[in-house]
Order: C-alpha cells, then sequence, then structure tokens
C-alpha cells in the first residue's frame, strides 16, 4: 500500500495518447488527476497547435490557447508513426503503458500495427480506449464530421435555440460534441482500470461519439423513446412538447438573468409574492394561493401559462433598473433558485469561484508569465486535481521518455532524430 | 478489434453503493455505475413516497394513467437499480443505514447541503461506521464558497458557469441549451469522480469525501474561450460574438447550419481546408467563389463570411436535407442533418447497429425503451436490462439477503412505517 503525498489518484498510471483533438479532453482528464500521459506527436506537431485563438494573435507551434487547454500535464513526444521504426518504440512504449487512448480514425492504428490485438501480445493487461465519431466497424464511419456536424447528428442540436423556428437550431459551444464523447471514455477507462485491479485483465473500448450525444439530450430521447412525442426548441429554455413562457430577463448592461420556474414550491411562491410587492409590481397576482402548476403547463393549461406569463413580466419590471448580479445574489438569499448568465470572463471574475479556488495560476517560464486556467471540476480529499505543469512544448519530452523510459543510448537517439523517425 | 457479444463479466460488480442521488444530476452518475455492473442501492423516503425526486411522477408517460411509479424520466435515469425505502425520520431507520453504510463502498448524494448531517450521518460518522467509506457529495455551488447555499437546477449551473453564454447567435439572447446538458454532464463528471475515488481506495486503502460542484464542472468546459480572456484579454462577450454555430477554435468558414427544403429541416455544414472549400465551390457550381483569390484563404472568407453564409443558404433550400448530405460527404465535405428524435432514433442505422436504446421492463409501465450506453468494452460489457425499482422494490432483498434482518423484522418494519 502506497501513502502518494500530494500526488493525484492516477500518479502510478502510464498512459499514451495518439490521434486528434477530438480525445484530448479524455487525456487532460486523466493526467489532470495525475497520470503520466505521454502525447505522440507527430514530426510537425499536432494539428491543434494550428487552432486558433493564439497567444497575443500570433500563430505558432507553441502559442496555441486550444492546446495550452488540451494539454495540461502533459508529456510531448514526437514520433514518425508512420514509419517502421516509429512504430517499434510505439510498442516498447506501450509494452510499459496501463492505457492507450487513441483518437484517430477507427482502424488506422490496426494498419500500423499498434492496435489493441498487436499490442496485447506484448502487454496482456493493456487497457485500450478509442474515441471516434461513430465507433469501429459501424454505419458510417467514413463520413467527415466536427463537433458542429456531430451535434447536429446526434440530437443535442435539435432541442438548441430560439422560439422563432426560422432561425437555425444552435449548436452549444465549446466543443461538446468531444468533451461528452471523452467523459465516456473517461468513465470506461476508470471502470476498465477497477476491474483490471481486481482481475488483472485489460480490455479493449470502443466509444461512440454519435451514441454518446444521442444519450445526451434529456427530454429530446425520452419523450420520444416512452410516447412518440418530440420536444420543440424554445429560446434559453427547455425544449417542450408545447410552449411554455420564457426565462430569461434582460437587465441593465444587457446582461442576462436565467429564472428558470421562478417559483417551484408554495413557500417560493409566497416567497416572491412579498418581494414583488415589496417592489410594488404585484398587480393581481396576490389573488393566486399557488405558483403555476408545473403539470399544468406541460399539458398546456390556458390558465396556468397565463400566471406564469404575468410573473415573468412582473420580474422583468422589477429588473428593469436594477444591477443584475445583485439581483440574482438576492434571489438566490430569498431562496429563489435563479441563475445569472455568466460569460467565461464573468466566472473568472466571479466571487464564488475564486473562493473555492476554481482559478488556477498556471506557469509559462519560457514567456516568463502565468495565467489564469480553469480548475478543478472536482475537489478531492487525497489525490487532488491538479496542473503541475503547462502544456508541453513540441517535442519536449521526446528524449527523456526515449532515454530514461526506453533506456535508449544518447548514440540511438541521436541516429533516430537523424533519421527523422523523432 | 471488434467486440464480441454475451460476455458475463462486469467491470464493477464487486462495488456496491449507498445511493440517496436523485433527478439526473445524481441518478445519472449511479445509472452508469449500475450499468458497469455496481450494485447500486437507491434509498428513498417512505414517508413522502420518494417525491423528492420530482421526476418519480412526472412526465412522459405511456399512457392515461398517472402516479409516482409512473414517470418515464424516472425510469429512464434509474434503470439497473435496486430501490429501498426509509424513514429516516425513526431510530430503526438510522439502523438498517448504518448496517448498509457498513457493507458499502461509496456513499452517494445530491442534496443541499446538510441533509445527511441533520440524520446524524455526517462524513465524520459515516467514517466511524465504516472507516474507508467514500462519500461523494453533488450538489449546484459545492459546500463551501459564497454561493454554497444558493439552489440550482441544469439550466441555472448552465446560466452560472458560462454554458449558456457561449450557446447562441449574435445580436440574440443567449439560446442556451434546451435541455439540462449540465445534469447529464454533472452526472458523467460525478460518475468519474466515484471511480476516482474507488481507485484511489484500491491504491492506498483509504476513503475519502469528495465535494463535487456542477457549476465548477460546467466551468472547467469552456478552457480556450476562457484563456482567450486570461492571457489575451478577449472577452467573448464583443461584437458579433458569441456564435456559435460558427467555429471560433480552430476557425472555419463556413461553418454552420442551414436551412433546406420543408418543414423544419437543417443542416450542417463545416469547411475545415482549403481543399473542402473548393470541393464546395465545384459542387455549388461557384466559379466565381473558385477564381476568387480572397477567398482561397480562411481569412479572406471569413472577411466574407455573412455573405459565403447567405449564398450557401439558398442553395441549400433547394435541396431534402439528407440528400444534400449525402453528396456534401461524397465531396470529402464534413456535413450532418440536424436529426430529429425519430429520425436519430429509429432510422438511424448507427443507432439501430449499435443497439442504443435497450428495451427494459418497469414493473408497473411495461416495456420501455431508455437511454443506452455509448461505450463497449471487451472483456465487461456494459449492459441495460432492468427497469427502474418501484418505491421499496427491493426492501426484502436488501434487508433479508444483505443486511441479514429475519422475515419477520422486515414485516415490523413494514408495518412500522419504518420501510
Amino acid at each position: 500500500m502506497i501513502k502518494p503525498e500530494n500526488a493525484g489518484v492516477l500518479s502510478n498510471l502510464r498512459v499514451i495518447e495518439m490521434g486528434t483533438e477530438i480525445g484530448a479532453w479524455c487525456g487532460k482528464l486523466l493526467a489532470d488527476m495525475g497520470a503520466n500521459v505521454i502525447k505522440i506527436e507527430s514530426l510537425l506537431g499536432d494539428r491543434s497547435r494550428a487552432y486558433e485563438p493564439f497567444y497575443q494573435d500570433n500563430q505558432s507551434a507553441e502559442n496555441s490557447l486550444f492546446w495550452w487547454h488540451y494539454n495540461t500535464n502533459k508529456q510531448s513526444v514526437t514520433i514518425d508513426i508512420e514509419s517502421k521504426q516509429g512504430q517499434d518504440l510505439v510498442r516498447k512504449l506501450a509494452s510499459k503503458c496501463d492505457v492507450i487512448l487513441d483518437s484517430y480514425e477507427p482502424g488506422y492504428l490496426d494498419r500500423l500495427g499498434l492496435g489493441y490485438d498487436q499490442l496485447k501480445e506484448e502487454n496482456e493487461s493493456i487497457i485500450v480506449a478509442a474515441v471516434s465519431f461513430f465507433g469501429k466497424n459501424m454505419p458510417y464511419s467514413s463520413y467527415a464530421m466536427t463537433d458542429l456536424t456531430a451535434i447536429a447528428f446526434g440530437g443535442p442540436a435539435w432541442s438548441c435555440g430560439y422560439d422563432d423556428h426560422s432561425i437555425a437550431p444552435v449548436r452549444g459551444g465549446g466543443n461538446q460534441g468531444y468533451q461528452t464523447a471523452c467523459h465516456f471514455a473517461m468513465i470506461a477507462i476508470m471502470a476498465a482500470l477497477v476491474y483490471r485491479s481486481e482481475s488483472g485483465v485489460g480490455q479493449f473500448i470502443d466509444v461512440n461519439m454519435h451514441a454518446a450525444l444521442n444519450v445526451t439530450t434529456e427530454s429530446g430521447s425520452y419523450n420520444y423513446l416512452v410516447n412518440g412525442e418530440s420536444v420543440q426548441r424554445q429560446t434559453g429554455r427547455h425544449a417542450g412538447i408545447r410552449p411554455s413562457p420564457g426565462t430569461q430577463i434582460m437587465g441593465p448592461g444587457g446582461r442576462y438573468i436565467n429564472v428558470g420556474f421562478p417559483a417551484r414550491t408554495e413557500e417560493q411562491w409566497f416567497t416572491l409574492l412579498a418581494w414583488l410587492e415589496e417592489e410594488g409590481v404585484l398587480g393581481d397576482l396576490g389573488d393566486y394561493l399557488s405558483p403555476p402548476n408545473r403539470q399544468s403547463l406541460q399539458i398546456g393549461d390556458q390558465k396556468a401559462t397565463e400566471q406564469l406569463t404575468k410573473v415573468m413580466e412582473a420580474i422583468s419590471s422589477m429588473a428593469a433598473d436594477k444591477d443584475p448580479f445583485e439581483l440574482f445574489c438576492e434571489a438566490q438569499n430569498r431562496g429563489l433558485q435563479w441563475g445569472i448568465v455568466n460569460a467565461p470572463e464573468d466566472v473568472i471574475n466571479d466571487p464564488h469561484f475564486n473562493a473555492r479556488g476554481f482559478i488556477v495560476s498556471v506557469e509559462h517560464p519560457e514567456i516568463d508569465s502565468s495565467f489564469r486556467y480553469p480548475g478543478a471540476p472536482y475537489r478531492f480529499e487525497k489525490g487532488q486535481w491538479s496542473i503541475r505543469r503547462r502544456a508541453p512544448l513540441l517535442g519536449e519530452d521526446t528524449k527523456s521518455v526515449l532515454m530514461d523510459d526506453l533506456n535508449l543510448t544518447e548514440l540511438e537517439y541521436q541516429k533516430l532524430s537523424w533519421e527523422g523517425v523523432i | 478489434m471488434t467486440i464480441p457479444e454475451g460476455s458475463q463479466q462486469k467491470a464493477l460488480s464487486h462495488i456496491r453503493i449507498c445511493d440517496f442521488t436523485g433527478q439526473l444530476a445524481g441518478a445519472g452518475a449511479t445509472r452508469t455505475l449500475a450499468a458497469f455492473g455496481a450494485e447500486v442501492i437507491r434509498i428513498e423516503d417512505r414517508l413522502t413516497e420518494g417525491s423528492w425526486d420530482i421526476l418519480r411522477g412526472n412526465g412522459p408517460f405511456v399512457d392515461e394513467r398517472r402516479g409516482n411509479e409512473l414517470g418515464g424520466a424516472f425510469n429512464n435515469h434509474n434503470v439497473g437499480k435496486l430501490g429501498i425505502s426509509l424513514n429516516m425520520r425513526l431510530p430503526n431507520a438510522k439502523e438498517i443505514l448504518t448496517k448498509l453504510i457498513k457493507i458499502s463502498d461509496v456513499v452517494t448524494e445530491n442534496f443541499s447541503a446538510g441533509v445527511l448531517d441533520r440524520w446524524g450521518f455526517s462524513y465524520e460518522e459515516m467514517k466511524k461506521i465504516k472507516p474507508d467509506i467514500i462519500y461523494i457529495s453533488n450538489s449546484g455551488f459545492g459546500h463551501y464558497g459564497p454561493y454554497s447555499s444558493f439552489k440550482t437546477w441544469g439550466p441555472i449551473v448552465q446560466a452560472v458557469s458560462g454554458i449558456t453564454f457561449q450557446s447562441g447567435l449574435p445580436d440574440m439572447p443567449p439560446a442556451g441549451w434546451g435541455f439540462s446538458y449540465m445534469d447529464h454532464t454533472g452526472g458523467y463528471f460525478m460518475a468519474i469522480a466515484i471511480l476516482l475515488a474507488i481507485y484511489h481506495k484500491k491504491r492506498t486503502g483509504e476513503g475519502q469525501y469528495v465535494d463535487m460542484s456542477c457549476t465548477d464542472a460546467g466551468a472547467s468546459l469552456n478552457g480556450p474561450a476562457m484563456l482567450d480572456y486570461t492571457v489575451n484579454g478577449r472577452p467573448l462577450k464583443r461584437d458579433g460574438s458569441p456564435n456559435s454555430n460558427r467555429s471560433q477554435h480552430p476557425l472555419m468558414i463556413p461553418h454552420g447550419i442551414y436551412n433546406c427544403e420543408g418543414v423544419d429541416n437543417w443542416i450542417a455544414i463545416a469547411v475545415r481546408t482549403d481543399q473542402e472549400w473548393r470541393n464546395l465551390c465545384s459542387l455549388m457550381k461557384q466559379d466565381e467563389w473558385l477564381s476568387s483569390q480572397e477567398l482561397e484563404t480562411k481569412e479572406g472568407r471569413l472577411k466574407n463570411a455573412d455573405q459565403i453564409d447567405k449564398v450557401i443558404g439558398s442553395w441549400a433550400l433547394g435541396f431534402n436535407a439528407r440528400e444534400l448530405m449525402d453528396l456534401l460527404q461524397a465531396a470529402g465535405i464534413p456535413a450532418a442533418k440536424v436529426q430529429k428524435p425519430p429520425e436519430r432514433v429509429d432510422q438511424d442505422e448507427n443507432t439501430a447497429a449499435w443497439g442504443l436504446f435497450p428495451v427494459v421492463e418497469h414493473l408497473e409501465m411495461g416495456r420501455v425503451r431508455v437511454d443506452g450506453v455509448p461505450v463497449k468494452m471487451s472483456q465487461t460489457p456494459p449492459v441495460i436490462e432492468k427497469g427502474a425499482p418501484l418505491l421499496g422494490q427491493h426492501n426484502k432483498y436488501v434487508l433479508e439477503e444483505l443486511l441479514g434482518y429475519t422475515n419477520q423484522e422486515v414485516q415490523n418494519f413494514y408495518s412500522e412505517g419504518v420501510i
């Protein structure tokens, strides 16, 4: 039994990540919990090193903020995996690793002799997780896809957008399609690791992004699965079988508050009424003894809809001259579950995220700077999340990994480098 | 390799979870672990008939019947779990829970802060019952920080964490997410956290407390936009932004969702490279674009993005969305129809071949299709077979088989209203 001091939960884990940006989030989830993740890049560098935005808008292989974010704590080893010698190096590395994360198109690594069946010969307990748009040997695998087309085809986009259906459905930003596939990859890898610690047995994991998105649409799927109904998109709130009143209030400065369902219980209802009365905007709402009934709203009941519409009008006039952030805090302090609509930059400046230490500082010594990064999604008492090193420079760890882990001599290293293998 | 069907092993069959979670943000986590084989014992309140989880009695419904055992979403989010009912106000219930914690690996909940404490089952107390217990709490804002007492559900988490803002079109209100993306995703993070803590315990023998905040999880999903602000000082709130149907990381032009023939039919098109741009121009017979030097580069196309979108928009209108998708794919251009629920569930070859939407048997609802698992594993395939439990459906099994109570004792618990 070991007692890792301040080391992440996964500090005994060695991972090779190969492929594209679609699997990078899973590699980061592993690396930020302590795993030693070796990212194998081509000699020209991973393609996402060319993704905007760039540090000071200055494009170079070391300046992509996309690369910076998705590759914290990883090591960069450049290997030409299309060469025979390069494949031998990967096989040797894989024989000392626990997990291979593969986000190339399905079958590519098999063709190079680096697929699960081949790597298993030298490392029986290895876990190989492949993340792809459609899974392995599955219909549609030949389609060209991106995050946008995946979210459109997989279902989420249908539920997102505006009340006005002449406006296109909307893809939620931030490459959430890739990240959703990576969440399932991470769950499956962890389950496989737990199983392996009991049984000693490794395995192959096939993650299908299209399927992951299909089961990440909430009512978009289950309303259809249960009774054949399809939800329709609405501005800033849940898509529904029937239209429901809006939930977003714009305050001064164009900042929005989402009041969700403004009062969910009788207690919240009377709290809200008292507040609206204090503000002089109660109108005839005091005649209602309970909040608009959710079930009645779902079946399109006219009276419930009318009541909710009046509530939203009263809240809007109350919000017209109030600071939205203060209004959000006051509503929550009164027990109403409203939310301020934060832009990413608002999150960076938000008192709660800062008090929790969510915003972390990461050093970039070669440009003599530190920058604030988004931090831990979960707080562990033992084996914490951390960013120990910024994303690697191209090939930064090639020499140390090959010489220390594979025991290559300086001469062998120089020869491979001269031959363009590394 | 291709994964064979029919293996009987489950990855987590040696793991038992004492589960107080509900809704989707919590129940979604233990649903996934149950599919991987964990024995998940969901505990619900006997007195209020489990109505803390509002999904229990909420639609969609399979037929005209209504009630606490008929909620379609509840069934979807609780497949494969066992269910027991306890009235935690009574001392005997506390004794039962103590015995259950003693034989569990993990205790999970997504209550408001302090509920377990009030019952006398704070983490400190649980450690006295089982020193290496793992305790995972999932809440909207975590258990410390200025908003820790604030209440949330999916859309509120999405609003505060930045997820809502980054989904929308210029000069429009936030479109946000038309479903609780962060309830799904909060559940995924919670499942990951549970497994990480189990892994840590196998390495070190130590249990621990994990504080999971859905807004932290949500805020972690916006990295490049946050770094553009912290590194370059460029906020996402600026002229022409956000526009989440365009692509900022990396820049791609054209990149959007365009109207096609018929009612509410749309196609998503993304052009990643100059070669794909030329292929698109050829397909559209846009000779003028093909010969334009300015449009040869991404930078040039970016300057003309609105005009390009307009022309593609009127071109796409003349096509059936699915047929246009096939045309574009044949030219190597990423494109996909915005699929409607019936299209992606019943007419999609990939979901059919994967077997993505399994049928489960629910004691009251009958046979119902539910969300499946988007992962296949060669040695321990995840499986969803059983519907959600009725309130207290497994009281007898859990109390007699697992906790060693006699049949008579269990009968007494029933008559005293303990279970």
